[in-house]
């Protein structure tokens, strides 16, 4: 046990000094039988001095080995002095018990060696580990430091990321409402070829009616009453008309602000025939405006029986529209490809004029989709061409945001991709697509009736 | 004499009938009917060189006006009938387009029917 305090030093200096002192008494003068008193006093002293350091608690043990020997000495010293006879009787037992007190002391001085090593080890263990501790709790405080960091980072760039979709939605936005206005600019041409006819049908009507009212009254004055009647018979006819075509006019532009409108989730029953008609015409004569060269032959199969439709009627319009423009785009480019037969005899994969551009749509009603248990027909619409077809590597990415065949400036990329999620997650229905390359394709919306 | 309207417009017959009514009348005039350029060439096939005029719309669907007159021409070589185009837009590309083809006149909508029964007349004389 080292112990540096210095109240320790001073005793302990003394009682070597004392030691040395005595030894050198006992070996010069032969003093021999007073020294080992003394000896017997120092040491038995020194012991329960020791014994009584609470701070020596843990050498107890150690400083208790030597007691039995020195007790024993002592013992045997006092029965010589008391009766030299009895000594000398009990001599043998006395040195046998002395020597008992001797291998106690070893045993215990060996066990306490023991002991004092394994805690001698246990402590450097425990110093190392303390040591260890020390450094972990060090790189633990930095760890720490630098996790904080890292997290501030990473909550910045979080934030960052988050700025950033913010802005992508805002932009995503922005782009379906530029489709929707573009394909307005795609319908303008459309638009005002239907809004002109009934407006020249409104202004023929009326002047006609001017007139016919002068002659009116002309024949009044003459009397001609048979006349008169068919006049103003033909007058009030006209004047259908003139409301007729005035109404006409009404409803394209109507529709016309509401396909511009930004959303609308008013669901209303809807007669699909009629929608698909209409957009149908304006579909052709936008494209028509823009490339008077440009025709094609366009069929429509309307069942009748199909009824109203519960649906969201400006969407399907921008549906119907935008596979219609891509029908005409897909016929129209098919028909640029082909060429006229060079020389007789030649052959010609497909002649130019033989290639009759057809554009179809058809209504129909169908059963309930498979795998529904409440039944309930659904309305069927197809849009056909036989333009060239979708080649089989880019049929996947038809509906995705952003993929396009057109050149640059020419599609947003949004069309079909807007259209599928107007059927699917506007209307629960669904939108297919068949195609055969270099003979066309259908795109077919099928959706729920009720 | 006869003359062939052809328009998708339905009504436009209602319209030439009443404003060439007196005319129709006096059976001056007799004014025919056809609703796109395929009916209007089944009709003249079967009426050959009945219809001395044709007076067409150029945007109809299928087959457009120009088209019509295309065909009118390259067909009825001798007395190729008068054709006169007719058409909401009146702009130079239609025109020329028309003319190259060997459209007899150009009108644009809203027709002006006063000035078009002269041209129809001194046409006719």
């Amino acid at each position: 046990m080292s112990n540096n305090k210095p109240e320790w030093l001073k005793p302990l200096i003394y009682a070597i000094s004392f030691f040395v002192a005595l030894f050198a008494i006992e070996a010069t003068f032969s003093l021999e039988y007073i020294t080992k008193w003394i000896w017997h006093i120092f040491l038995l002293s020194g012991v329960i001095i020791l014994l009584r350091q609470k701070e020596l608690r843990v050498l107890r043990l150690f400083i208790l080995a030597f007691v039995p020997y020195l007790v024993a000495a002592l013992l045997s010293d006092l029965i010589q002095l008391i009766s030299k006879d009895y000594f000398i009787k009990w001599d043998n037992y006395i040195d046998s018990a002395k020597t008992l007190t001797l291998i106690w002391m070893a045993a215990i001085l060996f066990s306490h060696n023991r002991q004092s090593k394994i805690a001698e080890k246990e402590r450097i263990k425990r110093k190392l580990e303390d040591e260890l501790n020390k450094v972990i709790a060090v790189r633990k405080d930095e760890l720490e430091a630098l996790v904080a960091e890292r997290t501030a980072e990473l909550l910045a760039q979080k934030e960052e990321l988050e700025n950033t979709l913010a802005d992508l939605r805002n932009t995503q936005s922005q782009l379906i409402q530029s489709e929707k206005m573009a394909s307005l600019g795609e319908l303008t041409a459309g638009i005002a070829h239907e809004i002109q006819n009934p407006l020249n049908f409104v202004n023929n009507f009326s002047e006609l009616n001017t007139e016919l009212m002068a002659e009116l009254k002309e024949e009044i004055d003459n009397g001609n009453f048979e006349e008169v009647k068919a006049i103003a018979l033909d007058i009030i006819n006209n004047e259908k008309k003139i409301m007729h075509h005035g109404k006409r006019a009404d409803g394209i532009v109507k529709s016309m602000l509401n396909h511009s409108r930004s959303s609308s989730v008013e669901k209303e029953p809807t007669d699909i025939n009629e929608l698909a008609d209409e957009y149908l015409r304006l579909t052709y004569h936008g494209i028509r405006a823009k490339d008077k060269s440009f025709n094609a032959t366009i069929k429509t199969y309307f069942d009748e029986s199909i009824g109203l439709v519960n649906v969201i009627p400006q969407d399907i319009g921008r549906v119907i529209l935008n596979l219609l423009t891509n029908a005409f785009f897909a016929v129209k480019e098919k028909k640029n490809s082909l060429t006229y037969p060079i020389a007789e005899g030649e052959p010609v994969k497909e002649n130019k004029d033989d290639y009759e551009p057809t554009v179809s749509i058809s209504t129909r009603v169908i059963g309930a989709a498979l795998g529904t248990k409440l039944g309930g027909n659904r309305v069927e619409i197809r849009v056909s061409d036989n333009g060239n077809g979708i080649p089989h590597h880019i049929l996947k990415k038809i509906f995705q945001p952003f993929f396009t065949t057109k050149p640059t400036g020419h599609g947003t990329g949004l069309g079909l991709s807007l259209s599928y999620d107007i059927i699917t997650k506007g209307h629960g229905g669904e939108l297919k697509v068949e195609t055969k390359e270099g003979k066309g394709c259908t795109f077919i919306i099928r959706l729920p009736k009720i | 004499m006869k003359i062939l309207v052809v328009d998708d417009e339905k009504d436009v017959q209602f319209l030439f009938e009443q404003r060439f009514r007196k005319e129709i009348k006096s059976g001056e005039m007799e004014i025919l009917f056809a609703f796109s350029g395929e009916e209007a060439l089944a009709f003249m096939k079967k009426h050959e060189h009945e219809a001395v005029l044709i007076l067409s719309d150029i945007n109809m669907p299928g087959m457009s006006g120009l088209e019509l007159l295309k065909h009118i021409k390259e067909k009825y070589e001798k007395p190729p009938p008068i054709v006169m185009m007719i058409t909401a837009y009146g702009d130079d590309e239609n025109y020329d387009y028309a003319m190259k083809l060997g459209a007899d006149d150009f009108l644009t909508k809203p027709l002006d029917f006063t000035s078009l029964k002269e041209k129809l007349k001194t046409r006719i004389v």
